[in-house]
């Protein structure tokens, strides 16, 4: 049983959870992933380590409620418990000192974003940090990030905060730029975005890493469900991953393939709706 | 009971035939199969055994179980005393007499065999192993030994590990298992299906271990949440038993389409996250009407059986060699026949087909003869040109096996590992860190239940040995 510190909601149905994981906490890299299973019965999620206080005995996760394992996650309150929490897992993130990098976080995939941004600013790197959401409120951990990057930007598409658009329009900015070219980029977020960037600095060759979130069952290898084509390989992003060189990487076959259970999720969706309708009415 | 048979009145008595659901019932649901013997069948099965002094059977049992002296305590219906002396040799007999391929092993030497049927060495484990569970109050007490100060750590709960762990804490060292997932068992847990292997008799058994004073902590991944070094460091000796691991795919095209999967994302999704099977279970499984299995072992057939459980109207299991050539067991290959299992026998699946919008729509396959034996004796598989035919499957499973997992021998650089990425190990199961032992798949490759299981009954005698050493 995993104790849990806190539960804080940070935007609509995204939470940030402070949980109490000593030996993760101890273990634990800047890329890397727990396995959680909230109860018996629930699935086993893949969430990144945000963040994690070795001291303290604590790892940080930002969990999005998008389905009914993560909706019953986030409606665990401090002091209550999660029975499952299994890592460190996947491959951390390499870090050295690339000079200037550019660090690309969409929607939730800024949560996964900010320990590679503080390992890379802690590494030495010039930063520039472009984080974008649907609207202001989904813009995450802004106050964190600041401080860490040497250019901080902000896009929403509704323009309710920072520039107007998508993450790709300063992107294009800073590749047209020969003062300000990268020599590496790391973007994580939906997987139509990870593409969008990993077509833009293709042409330059620019090194181009992505963190990857196929489904998975048990997260060490031992399935095979998270397989992802990388070149002409396929590749199990638990044990392989989940950072791989975007270049590489099919993003279609990702995107299809997470959309395999879309119908049985559907019909558990609805079957849980209806246990709530049944609740409410009684 | 009649202990006076004369050794041709034993010879007279017909072997059991296990009791067992009906197919038709069994094949739309997750009941076991097996039934278990009656008080009577055992006690008559038990009188066929004719006591042979030379004892051949246990020559054939992995773990060395005494297997005539068991069985003659139960011919002597003293099931206290027959359920002493398995438990002494073996730690699981009530999964061994489940699962092992007795008819390869024990039965296989078995003297009735020669002229006839050999005594149901398997069937009569079982049933005694399971009187035991079910009578906890009539076990004999067992003189706990001294204890010897001495720790040791054993990563993983499946067979060999639970095996070992047995030992261990039977002569006196505190043990502590270490499994990643989040319950017990490994293979045996996420593995084996119900229908063979119920979860409540892993459940009791992995209860006795921690009567024993075996402490288990699930989720801790050894090379990730811990070290092998930390773990050398805390313990006094460590034995490693993680498993076999990453599974191997076909590598030809068509194969990261949405409907398939490797055996063991079915299998875990099925059996440990009970996808497909209770209305609580939160994890899903893709089903169709038409599901393809590749394979001939009992992975294969334990998929296909599942497929078949969960609904599949043509359940196929597709294997390059003949049905004389597949690995499983006989008794499950007629179990699954007579549940509606197609055998879809030499031939080669060479693509699986999609459709426009990535979900798998059926599989090319070639057609194959058999050729000269191969390095495993087996005659090998050849294609006939121009036999390409298509087979319609909504879900294709690759049962072909698992290669070593390295998530652990990554991260203990000093630990010597085989081309495949095994672990090597010398005659004493240790390997190349001292203190450090190994064995079970990630030694063996994909291997049985029983020989991991030998595995850890023999590293546990060395382990102790190397303890009195240190």
């Amino acid at each position: 049983m995993f104790n849990v510190i806190s539960n804080e909601i940070i935007a609509e149905n995204l939470h940030k959870m402070v949980v109490s994981a000593p030996r993760i906490a101890h273990a634990r890299k800047p890329g890397q992933f727990v396995m959680v299973r909230l109860d018996q019965g629930e699935e086993r999620i893949p969430l990144t380590i945000s963040d994690a206080d070795s001291a303290a005995g604590t790892i940080t996760l930002f969990i999005q409620a998008v389905g009914a394992s993560t909706r019953n996650i986030v409606a665990t309150p401090a002091g209550g418990f999660i029975r499952d929490v299994a890592g460190p897992l996947g491959k951390g993130t390499r870090i050295i000192n690339w000079g200037r990098v550019v660090c690309i976080g969409g929607g939730v995939g800024t949560a996964v974003l900010f320990p590679m941004v503080k390992a890379l600013a802690e590494a030495g790197n010039q930063v520039t940090t472009i984080i974008g959401g649907r609207s202001g409120n989904f813009i995450l951990l802004a106050a964190e990030l600041t401080p860490l990057s040497d250019t901080f930007l902000v896009t929403t598409e509704d323009g309710s905060l920072g520039t107007k658009g998508f993450v790709t329009a300063p992107l294009a900015d800073i590749l047209a730029d020969p003062a300000r070219i990268p020599r590496a980029v790391f973007a994580v977020g939906p997987v139509p975005m990870m593409k969008a960037v990993a077509e833009m600095t293709r042409p330059q060759g620019i090194e181009t890493i992505v963190s990857l979130n196929p489904i998975m069952i048990d997260g060490t290898g031992m399935c095979g469900g998270c397989r992802v084509q990388i070149g002409a390989e396929t590749k199990f992003a638990c044990v392989d991953g989940p950072e791989f060189d975007a270049h590489q990487v099919d993003f279609d076959g990702l995107s299809d393939r997470l959309t395999s259970y879309h119908t049985e999720e559907a019909g558990m969706h609805a079957a849980a709706e209806c246990k709530i309708g049944r609740n409410v009415s009684v | 009971m009649n202990n006076t048979l004369s050794a041709k009145e034993r010879m007279g008595i017909a072997r059991v035939v296990m009791p067992q659901l009906p197919a038709d019932v069994r094949s739309r649901n997750f009941e076991e199969v097996n039934r278990g013997l009656s008080e009577n069948q055992a006690f008559t099965e038990a009188q066929r055994c004719l006591q042979c002094k030379n004892r051949p059977c246990v020559a054939g049992c992995p773990v060395g179980v005494s297997i005539p002296e068991f069985i003659k305590a139960l011919a002597a219906e003293d099931l206290p005393r027959s359920a002493q002396i398995l438990r002494n040799d073996n730690a699981l007999p009530a999964v061994c007499g489940r699962v092992c391929p007795q008819e390869t092993q024990c039965e296989a030497l078995c003297i009735r065999g020669v002229k006839g049927e050999a005594v149901a060495i398997g069937y009569l484990e079982r049933y005694v192993a399971d009187w035991a569970q079910q009578h906890p109050e009539q076990q004999l007490k067992e003189t706990a030994a001294t204890a010897t100060g001495k720790t040791v750590v054993v990563v993983g709960s499946g067979p060999a590990g639970l095996t070992a762990a047995g030992e261990l804490a039977r002569l006196g060292h505190a043990v502590t298992i270490f499994e990643a997932l989040h319950d017990t068992g490994g293979v045996l847990r996420y593995g084996i299906p119900e229908f063979r292997l119920p979860k409540d008799i892993i459940d009791r058994e992995v209860a006795l271990l921690s009567e024993l004073g075996v402490g288990i902590e699930c989720n801790v991944i050894i090379g990730r949440t811990l070290t092998i070094a930390e773990l050398r460091s805390q313990f006094d000796a460590v034995f490693i038993a993680n498993g076999a691991g990453l599974p191997a795919m076909l590598n030809i095209p068509g194969e990261n389409l949405k409907g398939v999967y490797a055996a063991n994302e079915f299998l875990t999704r099925v059996n440990l996250m009970e996808a497909g099977r209770t209305d609580n279970s939160a994890t899903p499984v893709i089903r169709r009407s038409e599901v393809a299995v590749i394979g001939g072992g009992n992975t294969a057939i334990d998929c296909v059986r599942t497929a078949r459980r969960l609904g599949a109207e043509r359940a196929m299991l597709v294997y390059r060699r003949g049905e004389t050539e597949m690995p499983a067991r006989r008794e499950e290959v007629t179990h699954a026949r007579e549940e509606g299992v197609e055998f879809i026998m030499l031939t080669a699946p060479t693509e699986v087909l999609g459709t426009e919008d990535g979900w798998v729509s059926g599989l090319r396959c070639r057609k194959m003869e058999l050729g000269e034996p191969d390095d495993s004796g087996r005659r090998s598989p050849r294609a006939i040109a121009g036999s390409d035919f298509d087979l319609s499957a909504g879900v294709i499973i690759d049962a072909v096996g698992t290669s070593a997992n390295p998530l652990l021998t990554a991260s203990a650089p000093d630990l010597s590992l085989s081309t495949r990425g095994n672990i090597l190990i010398n005659t004493g199961g240790e390997t190349s860190i001292p203190g450090v032992f190994a064995g079970g798949d990630i030694v063996r490759g994909g291997a049985t239940v029983i020989l991991a299981m030998g595995d850890g009954k023999r590293t546990a005698a060395a382990i102790d040995a190397y303890l009195k050493r240190a």
